[in-house]
């Protein structure tokens, strides 16, 4: 074990959360990746997914919305347009979520966005399943 | 003439309206921080897309089937403008400075023989940009009522931009926004959207950290998804910088009307009070030389 790494997850609006962080598994557009200190370079966009910090002896998990992620030997910046912890999700908030991420599916134009859509309805309903 | 209690009425009414310029520029100065805070939020975000996407775009830059969100359609025909004002006035210069660059701007592409679109952001830009060139507003967007400028805001923007694109509605997109250098100055700015700027720097900054990344799913891919993510991203960073300026702006005009404002209550106190004392003069020399003919 190489030891730690920064992880930063960073918003349009703001940094969400900096930390060093032991393991990072991400939701990449080609499959979920665990990522541990001096993980060979990669830039990759996101899908629509939970991403599992652990930091130490504190885990986190995280629901982020499209965005992509940028992995360094000794750093992980993930640049997410939307994040929440799935802690705080509420059922309502859930709700709301997969109801507008339904109108995208429904006014997806092309198959890429439809597909994105459709991973983010199947995500959402499979989080608001476990919430209630 | 005034009369005494005329100018005793202007004297008041002159030192309400400094209550009122004062009440202004500290409330300004309370949101300018919020907003100054807001940007600088933003700023990691917008810069990590930058050189990332400056890194790609070098690389991917010469090959012919690139996005031509980076290379353009190859024509320069149709220009679109972006111009982000305000929704509020009160701020001095700015709004007008914003509409005067892109005005500019504008008569110099009709004059070259350009078709001009126009998009503005903000009710005041609107306002001034309506009477010469109405005919080129091909939409307007106010944020009348909004409290806190979220990504969402710039997302609806870029959106419609993107559409408007696709559907080939213009070749060349730039933003007009106002860039916040300091509380005293705010520098009215364009920025051209489409085609992408990439600046070479953060590129070549990046490639000089001997990092050389896989892409996934390819390069290709990523730099689209990075491409069409980059415009809003911009036209956020516009909105914040706008925002910034524009209670920097507003600020320092409402200092200076309440500068302004305590001019002229001293001078017209100085007024006020030799009138009065001429007054008195005037009756005693009356009341005096009415005691003398007796």
């Amino acid at each position: 074990m190489a030891g730690t790494f920064r992880f930063e997850l960073v918003s349009p609006e703001r940094v969400l959360l900096s930390v060093d962080a032991d393991q990072v598994v991400v939701p990449g557009a080609e499959g979920d990746f665990a990522v541990l200190a001096g993980h060979a370079p990669v830039i990759s966009t996101l899908r629509p997914g939970v991403l599992d910090v652990t930091a130490g002896s504190v885990r986190k998990r995280l629901f982020v919305k499209s965005g992509f992620v940028e992995v360094d030997p000794s750093r992980l910046t993930i640049l997410a347009e939307r994040a929440y912890d799935v802690e705080e999700l509420t059922a309502a908030s859930l709700a709301e979520e997969l109801k507008t991420a339904e109108a995208e599916l429904a006014a997806a134009k092309d198959d890429a966005a439809r597909r994105m859509a459709d991973t983010l309805v199947g995500e959402l309903r499979r989080l608001s399943a476990r919430a209630a | 003439m005034a009369s005494l209690k005329d100018m005793r009425n202007r004297i008041a009414s002159v030192k309400a309206t400094r209550k009122i310029t004062k009440a202004m520029q500290m409330v300004a100065a309370a949101k300018l921080r919020r907003a100054q805070e807001a940007a600088t939020a933003a700023r990691p975000y917008a810069e990590r897309m930058a050189s990332v996407l400056g890194s790609l775009a070098s690389k991917v830059a010469d090959k012919n089937g690139a996005s031509p969100l980076l290379v353009g359609t190859g024509k320069d025909q149709v220009h679109l403008l972006i111009v982000m004002t305000a929704e509020r006035g009160l701020c001095g210069g700015f709004n007008s400075n914003i509409a005067k660059l892109a005005r500019a701007d504008a008569n110099r592409l009709i004059a070259a023989g350009k078709t001009v679109k126009i998009l503005t952001v903000g009710r005041k830009g609107a306002d001034n940009l309506k009477r010469d060139l109405g005919r080129n507003i091909v939409e307007r967007k106010d944020f009348q009522g909004v409290r806190q400028l979220t990504f969402a805001h710039a997302e609806g923007i870029a959106n419609r931009v993107l559409e408007m694109f696709e559907a080939g509605e213009f070749d060349i997109a730039t933003l007009y926004f106002s860039e916040f250098k300091s509380v005293i100055a705010q520098k009215p700015t364009a920025l051209q959207l489409i085609p992408a700027t990439v600046t070479e720097a953060a590129g070549e900054a990046k490639g000089g950290a001997g990092a050389v990344h896989e892409y996934e799913p390819s390069e290709e891919e990523v730099l689209g998804f990075l491409l069409s993510r980059n415009i809003s991203t911009q036209i956020f960073r516009g909105l914040l910088e706008n925002s910034a300026s524009f209670y920097g702006a507003q600020m320092s005009a409402m200092d200076n009307a309440t500068r302004n404002a305590g001019d002229m209550i001293n001078k017209l106190t100085i007024k006020y009070n030799r009138q009065r004392q001429a007054n008195i003069t005037k009756e005693l020399i009356e009341i005096i030389s009415g005691a003398e003919a007796l």
